[in-house]
Order: structure tokens, then C-alpha cells, then sequence
């Protein structure tokens, strides 16, 4: 069931978008900037927690759920480090997406000759 | 004056785009990414006795590492092009335009050309995420309390 949960919502998200991107001006930065943003609106009041509980794999790799991580450390930290937990927690979650694209595109721009 | 003769001309010449059919791809393609994504995470948890958070990691990192090698082996961007949003709204998204600005601007020195560009596209990302995340999160803690 979660398998065809993630079929859903994942295509529901990009369907979404696409449809955002053909009628309107909008290149595909401001979409993804949107989304991020949707996505920490989301979860300040632990919406898209239930999303992940209800859909799985599917709601984590939409870039929504960037800006869920991002929130979800930060407040996770905020409970038992008061205010300031809020920045020292902000890259928790996210810190493993986040190094593992520097590190791999770094070594591949090293390895490959860029095409064209 | 001219401008609008040229805009009107342009119209009538611009291609025709199928945007019932781009949408159902991208439906379809980016499914079947989520789909992919879930059937990782149960296979890491049946099979490795792993935590779904860590099973979910690991998923997050194969993802990001096709998505690089694919892009930087040439053919990311041709299926871009075929498949749309369906493949720049999930993670692969990130990694490609990291990976692909880095090798953009590799001629121009490991510094100022991968140091400095690799950020370029993400950075969007980055900034309004961290940006929104701290604004909502703050709101949050002043009205919500938490826990």
C-alpha cells in the first residue's frame, strides 16, 4: 500500500509542477524554491509529518521535503536548546543530501569532461 | 510598435506544446521515482534489518549519486528534456543542476570555476529553504510551544 501511495503522491507533486511550469513564466528554479518553501510551511504545524506516515519513501524525495527536513531538525533541536536551537539545528536532517551531492558531484567533475 | 508585429510573427511560429501529455509524464515519471524510492527503503529494512531513518538515508544517497553520474556521464539532460519535471522535482533535480554547473565551469579552474559555480542553481534552494525554515520555525516556537 505504501508503494502505490509514494506512486501517487511523488507524480502528484511533479505532475503539479509541470502544469505550474507550462502555463505560466516560471522556470524551473522558482518551482523548486516554491515547493521548498511549501514544504517548511507544511510541516511548522507537523502537516507533512502525517503525509510521510500515510505515503513513505514518497513524500521524502520530492524537493518538499528539503525544506520539511530543514524545519523538523531545527525545531527538533529548539526543544531542548531553546531559541538558538532553532539555527544550530537547521542542518540536522538535511546534512547527508546535502554532502553527499558536494562530494559526488565534486569527484565527478574531477573524473568526467563536461559534454558539448 | 515593432515589437508587437515581431511578438504577434513569433506566436504564430512558436511550436505547439502538448502540455496534457507533458503532464501525464511527468505523473508517470515521477511515480515511478517515488514508487523506486519506497521499494529501496522496504528492501533495506527486510533484508539488512535496518530502521526505516536510516534505510531512508541510504535511499536519499543512492539517489543523489545515480543522479550525478548519470549527469555527468552526458545523457541526464537529454532525459530532462523528454521527461521534465519529473525527474528535476525529486532529489535527482538537485543533484543534476550541482553536478552540472560544477562541470559547466570546470575549464575555469578549480576556484573560481567548480568552487564558486557549484552553487549556482542549489543555492536557490539552499537560501530559501534555510530562509523559510528559520521565519516558520520561529513562529512556531513564539505561538505554538512545542512538542
Amino acid at each position: 500500500m505504501l508503494l502505490f501511495n509514494s506512486f501517487l503522491f511523488c507524480g502528484f507533486v511533479c505532475m503539479i509542477s509541470q502544469i505550474i511550469l507550462d502555463n505560466s513564466k516560471l522556470t524551473p528554479g522558482h518551482i523548486t524554491s516554491i515547493l521548498v518553501v511549501l514544504g517548511a510551511f507544511l510541516d511548522s504545524f507537523s502537516i507533512y509529518d502525517e503525509i510521510i506516515k500515510v505515503v513513505g519513501g514518497g513524500a521524502l524525495l520530492p524537493i518538499t521535503s528539503f525544506g520539511h527536513s530543514l524545519i523538523h531538525g531545527a525545531l527538533a533541536k529548539a526543544e531542548s536548546m531553546g531559541m538558538i536551537g532553532i539555527l544550530m539545528g537547521m542542518f540536522d536532517l538535511t546534512a547527508t543530501g546535502i554532502s553527499a551531492a558536494i562530494i559526488f558531484s565534486f569527484i565527478f567533475t574531477l573524473i568526467f569532461k563536461p559534454k558539448n | 510598435m515593432r515589437n508587437t508585429k515581431y511578438d504577434r510573427i513569433a506566436d504564430n511560429h512558436k511550436a505547439e506544446e502538448d502540455r496534457v501529455g507533458n503532464a501525464v509524464v511527468a505523473f508517470l515519471c515521477g511515480g515511478f521515482i517515488g514508487l523506486l524510492g519506497e521499494g529501496i527503503i522496504e528492501v533495506f529494512c527486510t533484508y539488512y534489518h535496518m530502521s526505516r531513518n536510516e534505510a531512508s538515508t541510504f535511499m536519499i544517497v543512492i539517489f543523489i549519486f545515480i543522479a550525478s553520474l548519470c549527469t555527468s556521464l552526458g545523457f541526464f539532460d537529454k532525459l530532462v528534456t523528454k521527461f521534465k519535471c519529473g525527474l528535476l522535482i525529486p532529489i535527482t533535480g538537485f543533484a543534476h543542476s550541482m553536478t552540472s554547473s560544477s562541470l559547466d565551469y570546470k575549464r575555469e579552474g578549480p576556484i573560481y570555476g567548480i568552487g564558486s559555480n557549484m552553487f549556482k542553481l542549489a543555492g536557490s534552494v539552499i537560501l530559501y529553504g534555510v530562509v523559510s525554515a528559520w521565519f516558520f520555525g520561529m513562529i512556531r516556537y513564539v505561538i505554538g510551544g512545542l512538542g
